[in-house]
């Protein structure tokens, strides 16, 4: 999985999800003044991305994360990170400690 | 009635999104003749279901765009999807409101159990993918409140928003409890009324353990036959109607269109069983009764009732029972849209009363679908067949709920 595809799943989510329009998702659009995510919106967002990739991304990893391109980073590294299975298999706490 | 304080109140504005149409001339015209709506349900598969049972009264699609945008949409049951359609319909027929102020302007929606459907996916997320799939939009789709919460921020109304969670009498209560608020001077528009979406695979499942839905799934369309003899339970329907109360003189000074005057309200309880009526209709009655000494208005001088008319055997047998107590034997004309409509449940009272003011305005009953031959046991005079002309005159429209929850509310005719 490289960044390319990362980047257009990550569209295909937002549309869906958004319903903005596929132009608006670029790697600089801010979740919340861009793209009107709300914390809620950024939960359920996550949510279809972890399926989509069949990974996990922890919510303590969540911190931090304002672009489509920071959300990018973090799937592939979370796609790194283990066998999508394996990483799948654990839940939060698990991977991220006592804080997830 | 001899309160110096209580204000007058007119309703100025009406919508619907029923299952007879999701416009007001759509669904008067199915009222007046008596066209009944049940069929197959299409909205889910229904094979879950008692083959009995695979029928209702669903609303026809409508574009959801001019109300709720695609994230709002998405995140809404379709509870609050009609309830809020059928509310920003009012308020667009009541005109140009003028300037209000938002903290004196509110929002009462009868509701009887919220987002059910969103509920009823999302527990099977729950089961197939485990918690951590189930949606964060969950809470606020299946809140009761989402719909009067999300028609004041559609309004930007400020003032009393409150969820009416009475079961079926929850439409009445919804337009009953706004108008007390516009009489005694809390607030000076209001938007009152009720929704449901309980249309359901867990509901229906419960309602026919219950016994309460018709069976009569071979010709659906005459399932709902209030006052009929051969009644033999509702049929479930869905749907949302509102109305906009607003302070009398308000009213008349921005030159508004009034289709009528809320005269009176009553509301009471049979402290009975949770499901079944009082034997008698006791309760019915007296609260009918209070309603009209609310109001100021004989028995005599009311020109029909719209009666809450399920087509179940003991709801129609105890309403019948109290309005003879009320008025008399066959003293007044009675009717129930239901035949055509189905049972909205907390959406009922609030189409009726949508109905009732069309009804006034054309100086007609509409007729009792499916009512083909009197009860013999039941002495009150069912409008069938075709709409009755009558006298212009003061309406009681009823509602009764589940936990013996009784609604009766008086509307009058606009001044000629």
């Amino acid at each position: 999985m490289d960044r390319q595809e990362v980047l257009e799943g990550l569209a295909d989510v937002a549309v869906e999800l958004l319903g903005v329009d596929r132009e608006q998702v670029t790697e600089d659009a801010r979740f919340d003044e861009d793209l009107d995510v709300d914390s809620l919106g950024l939960v359920e967002f996550v949510m279809a991305v972890e399926d989509r990739f069949e990974v996990k991304v922890p919510e303590d990893r969540l911190e931090g994360i304002t672009t489509v391109g920071q959300a990018a980073d973090l799937v592939l590294e979370m796609a790194g990170s283990g066998t999508p299975a394996e990483t799948a298999l654990r839940g939060p706490n698990a991977v991220s400690g006592a804080g997830g | 009635m001899n309160d110096p304080a209580r204000r007058r109140v007119a309703v100025t504005g009406l919508g619907v999104k029923s299952p007879a149409g999701t416009d007001l001339d759509t669904y008067w015209t199915a009222l007046r003749d008596g066209t009944p709506t049940a069929g197959p349900i299409r909205r889910f598969d229904p094979s879950i279901l008692p083959e009995q049972f695979r029928f209702a009264c669903e609303v026809p699609e409508f574009d959801l765009a001019p109300y709720l945008d695609f994230k709002e949409a998405r995140h809404a049951d379709r509870a609050a999807h009609l309830g809020v359609a059928a509310a920003l319909d009012a308020v667009a027929d009541a005109g140009d409101l003028g300037a209000v102020d938002p903290a004196r302007c509110g929002v009462y929606a009868g509701c009887g159990v919220g987002g059910l459907m969103s509920m009823e996916e999302q527990n099977q997320v729950l089961h197939s993918r485990g918690s951590s799939r189930v949606s964060p939009y969950l809470v606020p789709m299946m809140m009761a409140n989402a719909t009067p919460a999300t028609i004041g921020m559609k309004l930007g109304w400020t003032g009393p928003n409150l969820c009416v969670a009475t079961a079926c009498a929850a439409g009445t209560h919804g337009i009953g409890e706004a108008y007390m608020l516009v009489r005694h001077g809390v607030a000076d528009v209001m938007v009152g009324g009720g929704t449901e979406a309980c249309m359901t695979p867990l509901a229906m499942s419960s309602f026919g353990r219950m016994g309460a839905l018709s069976p009569r799934v071979h010709e659906p369309e005459r399932a709902s036959r209030p006052f009929d003899p051969d009644r033999d339970g509702f049929v479930m329907g869905e749907g949302a109607g509102f109305l906009v109360l607003e302070e009398w003189e308000r009213a008349v000074a921005r030159g508004a269109r009034i289709y009528g005057e809320v005269l009176g309200y009553a509301r009471n309880t049979d402290a009975y069983h949770i499901t079944a009526p009082v034997p008698g209709g006791a309760g019915a009655a007296a609260c009918m009764q209070m309603a009209l000494a609310d109001a100021g208005v004989d028995p005599s001088a009311v020109a029909h009732v719209n009666a809450h008319g399920t087509s179940t055997p003991l709801n129609d047998a105890s309403e019948a029972q109290a309005i003879v107590k009320v008025f008399g034997e066959r003293a007044v004309p009675v009717t129930s849209g239901k035949g055509v409509t189905g049972h909205l449940v907390a959406g009922a009272g609030a189409i009726e009363a949508v109905a009732v003011l069309l009804a006034l305005g054309e100086g007609v009953v509409p007729p009792t679908a499916n009512h083909d031959r009197d009860d013999p046991d039941l002495a009150i005079d069912v409008v069938a067949g075709a709409a009755r002309q009558v006298a212009p005159g003061p309406v009681v429209s009823n509602s009764f709920g589940f936990g013996g929850h009784n609604a009766s509310v008086v509307l009058g005719p606009a001044p000629a």
